[in-house]
This record gives C-alpha cells, structure tokens and sequence, in this order.
C-alpha cells in the first residue's frame, strides 16, 4: 500500500500546474471560445491525444496511466476544459488504431484529435436496444459502394457531426452477430436524414438518424465484413466506465454541500436539517466507497502484475453503480430546495440555472443509455458471478 | 503508486483462512452458543499464526503491523464468523496500551497479549454513545459506574474508558467488579455489562480524548472488516445456491429476478472492499483524514452488509430461515457489527460533525 507519486509523476503535476496557470484563460468555457485552438495548444504540449502517435497527429508519449489521472485531476481542479471528449476521441480513434488501415489513420484520427472533424455513433435503432446485435439497418454492396437503408437513434451529436461510425448488417444470413460490419459514413451524403429527438430534459440531448438509399465508398469499412461487432466490443467497454466519474461525483457533490448551506427553509438551512443531513452523509460514504474502488482499478492498470483477483468484478459495477448514485446525489438536491427544487426552464427564482432538476433527469438517461442497469446486472452476474444465461427463446 | 495489498498481506490472508476452515467450521460455529463452549478457545491458534500480536510493537514480541493488517485479519474472521475475540482483545486493547501506556504495562502486558495468554476486554461504549445511566467516573482513582457492550468480555482484564476521557486497566478480579454477560443474536462473541463500585484501577497515563478516538475508530474499521468478510461469506453461499438450486426445470440463478439480487449484491460489497483498504490505510498513514473515513466506512459497509444479509437469506428461500443451513449465524454476526461502536446514523452524524457540517 503505497499511495505517493514517483519524482518523475510530482514532477509532472507541476509541469502540468505550470501549463494551467499560464495558459488556462485562453480554455474555452461551455459553447464560447475557440475549441479547436485549444485543443491544438493541448495537443503541442501534451495534454491531450497524449498517448496517439505523432504520425497520427498526436503527442506521441509512451502510454502511461498515471499521466493520464494527472492531467485529468489538474484539470478538473483548475476547472479547465481537458479538451475534446466526445465519442471520435474516446471511441473512433482506438478503433482506428487497433483495427483500421494505414489510409484509415492517416485520413481521419489527425482531424478528429484536433476537433475539426466531429462524430456521432451509430449503433442503436428502434428494435435494438438491450438487445443491439439484432440491429436491420442494412448496407448492400452496389459496385464501389454500400447502400445504406434504415434507421439509428439515440445519436447524440448528429448534428453536429461530420461523420458517423455506425453498426450495419451487411450479411443477412449470417448468425446475428457475426452479420454486422462497421462503417464509417459522411454525414454530408445525399439521403441521410436528422431528426433532433427531445427528452425529458425538454432538450435535444439526443436524434433519429435515417438512412434512404445513401451510398457510402466501398473503402469506408473497417475491418472485414462481418466483423462489426467485435470491433464495436474493443471499444465498448470505455463507454461504459466514463458515463460517470466517481471524482466529478466528488466535485458535484460538494456543490450540493454549497447548495445546502445556502437554502433555507422556515428559517433553517438545508444542511442544518437532520433528515437531509444524514441523507447528504450516506451519499458521501457511497463516493467515498467508488473513490476507493476507482483508486484500486487505478493501481490494478498500474500494476497488471500484482495480482487482484476480484478486480474484474471492481470494474463491472461502476457503469450501474455510478449513474444510479448520481441520479441520487442529483434527487437530493431537489428535495434540498423543495418546491423551489422542480423550477425549471427560465422561471422566476430558478436556482442555478435548474442544472440540479435537469442534471437529475439527465442521469435517469444515463442509468438507461449505454445498456441499462438491468443489462448491468446481468452482465455482472453472468460474467462476474457466473450465474447461468437466461435459456435463450425462439429467435427470429 | 500501488494500491492494494501486498503479496505477503495475501498470503497471511490465504493461511488465516485455510487455518479457520479447519478451526472453525460450521460445527465449531454452531458449539459457540452452549454455556461449555470456552471462548477463547481459537485463541492459542491464531496466536499461533501471529494474529494476537499483529498490532502489538516488534519490540514486545508483536509482528508491529497495522491497522490494514488487523483488518485484513477481521475480514478472515467474519468469512468464518469464528467465535475468537479480535476486536478487543488483539486491536483496540494492544493500541490502547502502545499509544497510551507507561513502558512498564507495555512491557507487561503487550507480550502476554501477543502471545494469547492475556485476553482483554473493552469498555468504550459510553464515549461513542452512552445508553440510559451508563458511564463510569473516577472518584480518588477508583472507578464507579456501568460500562455497558464491553468487547470480547470474556477477558482476563478490560481496559475502561472513563467519562473524563481517561483510560484504565481494570483486572478481572478486581474488588467491587461484577460482571453480567448478556447474551445477543450473535453467539460468536461475548458482550457484557461491568459494574464498578469503587473499583481499584491503573491508568493509561497517556490518555488522552485523541487517542481514545484513534482507538475507536480502529475498532471501527476492524469490525466493517469483519462485516466485508461475513458479506463475501453470505454472497457466495447465495450464487452457489443459486447454480444448483432447480425450480422449474431450471437453475434459479437464471432467473433474473434471483439473478440480479445476485448482481445487486455484489455490485454494493465489491466497492467495500477497496474502501476497507483505503480508511484501514489511513488510520495507518493518513491521520488528518483517518477519523471520517472510520466513520463513513463503518456507516456505508454497515448498510451495504445488513441489505447483503437479507438478500443472500432470501435467495436460499426457506432454507435461508432455518437453523439447518447456519446461514443464520453469518446475518446475526453483520447485524452485530452494525450497532457495535457506532451505528450508521451515529457514524453518518460524526462524519458530518468532522466535515465541519453539523455541531
């Protein structure tokens, strides 16, 4: 048990602390700024695409975990944007590293790391959800080019994006998961059609995506066919980790602490009541139970060798975990302000923007997208329990 | 940057563990609640195995480990719900004498402790909450009062703690000592009342409110120790159950209303486990944050374990209710721990009160 840094890793907390300071007002806030200046200035000096090799237009360092937490830690305490996130960075592009060809990287990892090509995700569809490799959005070989038809949804970024990574059967008659293929479509093609998709936020957080007759270049798929949903499960499991950070949870939750000292009720401060204050003190000890277990799946990436056996189980819980301790941490606010707590839109009143009533709604979004608790479950007691399958009924 | 255990903490784990399943099981579980039953009688073994002296200085013929270490040890012994002494005798009171005693009663008494032929018992009860009239006052360096829920109480002395935040050695045989055992849900271990008339005591003279709270709050740590190990116990008798108990033409376990109570459970006791190392770690190592993670700890994995002790009960229907299975023992030993020391909302109180949150 040894929680302290080498020299060469406090080292680099100061180099990165040194950088924040000297450069952290030029970082974009929100919508306004320059995004893809900043993300350039992140990439010269290391702070994003880090681990991407330069040929690629990345930094080119030697991967390595603990860098990574720093930047990610020092940025998050200077509240600084740590740059691009979406899903061209966190999903397409180690895609494209492991499975891609040299043309593939070369054409479409440098824009996308630099923020002047944006994506979406196309994987799932109306009649695919928990159950994503029955997926029918099907792509059929005409000459030098796929013909796409169907239907995505749940894309976030559609319309912004420039490109799409989707999921597409491509083989009919192939068992399900071994028909699907992965391809790479430009939004700009004649056919595609984006329909914003609002939730329950009364926001387009989301959209419908359709697809008529849209040829795609036969050159755009990635890996061989049939080969889709194995790539798609290389990258996957990302998603699933970083829907929810059990350090910005920390961060969140101690501006529900600011919140709860500042609301009053009948002349008392939210803080001051017991109920809520023992509420706000079990979801403290739940952070602080994922903190530790973030720090183990940490060490466990730091040190592979040193043997953790329950490990495995450590990281399949934190997707379910995380959002359903969030959509708490989020409701606790709510019912810290009471009535004032479902004020929304542009009311009279509003506390902070009604950010804690949307984050909340936001996250019960969260608890389903990226496969639901329920499919959390299952995973966790099938591969982490070894539980039986469920027996499998006819198929169609 | 390395957090986990090492591979000698993982091996003095796996012997513990291999030692218990032929010192303790189920039978030996079971014997604990007969009036023959001694209990101290795996007390020999694991000093044996070094447990007594985990916390007892090199120098006094201890293994001078850590709170970690100790909790490491509880986790073991809640798996096999052992019916030993730990938390008293071989944690709370060999702390209580390396940070408080004279070198004269540590070179006493902690050998004796390490080497198992001096169990002690502790009286800390009234500092985290004191029930009824209970407490006790010094009165011209003698002690009168009732210290209830003393810890491992069948013990040749007890180290008693005092309304003024004074500590005291208190020997079994004391003039104006009477000793009522009580008898819990939890046969495994012995609690009692002592009652004090002007009994003769020595002190601690380095007691001091500080080091009481370090000393509770290693207490604390250990037991939600023991509650991890008696949870993994209970978790992996349910998914066993669930893999070869068949209704229906199935295993239950495929089902997914039994399936996720199995996922459910996990999910909630994987993230104690690394939360029992990090505030272990920092009674050890981390001191200014040492006292919030005891007491968050012992609330959250007091919660996770009680809802862990229903569900793996409900997962073996029937069965779970019975006496046949013994499952019982591992719920009455979760349940115990959880009101021992603090219960969630007194720990949850002090956690807010060490945030600087509530008075």
């Amino acid at each position: 048990m040894d929680l302290s840094l080498s020299p060469r890793h406090q080292a680099f907390r100061e180099e990165v602390r040194r950088f924040l300071a000297e450069h952290g007002h030029k970082a974009p806030r929100g919508h306004r700024g320059d995004h893809v200046a900043w993300q350039k200035l992140l990439i010269e000096h290391g702070y994003a695409a880090r681990f991407i090799p330069r040929e690629y237009g990345g930094y080119g360092a030697p991967p390595d975990i603990l860098e990574a937490r720093i930047i990610a830690e020092e940025f998050g305490r200077a509240q600084v944007s740590p740059g691009l996130q979406g899903q061209g960075v966190s999903m397409l592009v180690p895609t494209l590293l492991e499975v891609g060809t040299e043309e593939q990287k070369r054409r479409f990892i440098p824009p996308t790391l630099t923020g002047e090509m944006i994506w979406c995700q196309g994987y799932s569809e109306p009649q695919a959800g928990s159950d994503l490799a029955s997926l029918r959005t099907s792509a059929v070989l005409d000459g030098d080019h796929w013909v796409v038809n169907g239907q995505k949804i749940w894309t976030s970024t559609a319309r912004e994006a420039d490109w799409m990574f989707a999921l597409v059967r491509t083989e009919p008659e192939a068992p399900k998961h071994e028909g699907i293929s992965f391809l790479l479509i430009d939004m700009r093609t004649p056919g595609i059609e984006v329909r914003p998709l609002v939730d329950m936020t009364m926001e387009a957080n989301f959209n419908e995506v359709f697809f008529t007759d849209v040829r795609v270049p036969k050159e755009n798929i990635v890996g061989r066919r049939g080969e889709g949903w194995r790539i798609a499960n290389l990258v996957l499991r990302h998603e699933r980790g970083s829907l929810a950070d059990p350090n910005a949870m920390m961060a969140r939750l101690l501006a529900l602490i600011d919140l709860m000292k500042a609301e009053r009720v009948d002349g008392r401060r939210a803080i001051d009541d017991p109920v809520l204050l023992d509420r706000l003190m079990r979801i403290e000890g739940r952070v602080q139970a994922l903190r530790a277990n973030d720090l183990r799946l940490l060490s466990a990436k730091v040190n592979p060798d040193h043997g953790d056996p329950r490990v495995g189980l450590a990281g399949l819980l934190v997707k379910l975990e995380t959002t359903e301790l969030r959509h708490e941490l989020e409701g606790l606010a709510v019912d810290a302000m009471g009535e004032f707590g479902i004020l929304y839109d542009r009311s009279p009143e509003l506390r902070a923007g009604g950010t804690w009533v949307r984050s909340w709604m936001y996250y019960l979004g969260l608890i389903i997208g990226g496969g639901t608790s329920q499919i959390q479950k299952n995973i966790i007691a099938e591969r982490g329990l070894g539980l039986p399958r469920e027996p499998r009924t006819a198929r169609p | 940057m390395d957090f986990g255990l090492s591979p000698e903490q993982r091996m003095f784990q796996e012997s513990l563990g291999r030692h218990l399943a032929e010192a303790s099981p189920l039978e030996v579980v079971r014997q604990a609640r007969q009036p023959s039953f001694d209990p101290n009688r795996l007390v020999p073994g694991l000093a044996a195995l070094g447990v007594a002296g985990l916390l007892v200085p090199e120098a006094h013929g201890g293994l001078g480990l850590g709170v970690l270490d100790a909790a490491l040890a509880a986790e073991m012994l809640g798996r096999a719900a052992a019916p030993a002494p730990f938390v008293a005798a071989f944690v709370m009171a060999p702390l209580a004498l390396a940070l408080a005693g004279s070198p004269e009663q540590q070179a006493a008494l902690l050998p004796k402790i390490a080497e198992g032929r001096l169990r002690v018992g502790a009286a800390f009860a009234e500092q985290v909450a004191a029930r009824a009239d209970a407490g006790v006052e010094v009165v011209q360096g003698r002690l009168s009062g009732r210290a209830l829920f003393v810890l491992d109480f069948a013990a040749d002395a007890y180290l008693v703690a005092s309304r003024d935040g004074g500590l005291w050695w208190v020997e079994a045989g004391a003039s104006g000592l009477e000793r009522i055992p009580f008898s819990t849900i939890d046969t495994t271990r012995r609690v009692g009342e002592l009652r004090l008339a002007a009994t003769p005591a020595e002190p601690l003279p380095g007691a001091s409110p500080a080091v009481l709270r370090r000393i509770i709050d290693a207490g604390r740590v250990v037991l939600a120790g023991d509650t991890l190990g008696a949870a993994q116990h209970m978790l992996e008798a349910a998914v066993d159950y669930a893999k070869t108990r068949e209704q229906f033409g199935r295993p239950i376990g495929s089902f997914q209303a039994v399936k996720h109570m199995c996922a459910e459970m996990a999910a909630s006791l994987e993230p104690c486990r690394a939360f029992l190392w990090y505030a272990a770690h920092a009674q050890d190592a981390l001191p200014e944050e040492a006292a919030l993670q005891a007491a968050h700890l012992k609330a959250h994995v007091a919660e996770v374990g009680t809802r862990l002790a229903k569900t793996a009960t409900e997962v073996h229907g029937g069965m779970g209710f019975t006496d046949l299975l013994g499952l019982h023992h591992w719920f009455k030993r979760i349940a115990w721990n959880r009101q021992m020391l603090g219960s969630p909302e007194q720990c949850r109180r002090e956690a807010a009160r060490l945030r600087g949150l509530a008075a």
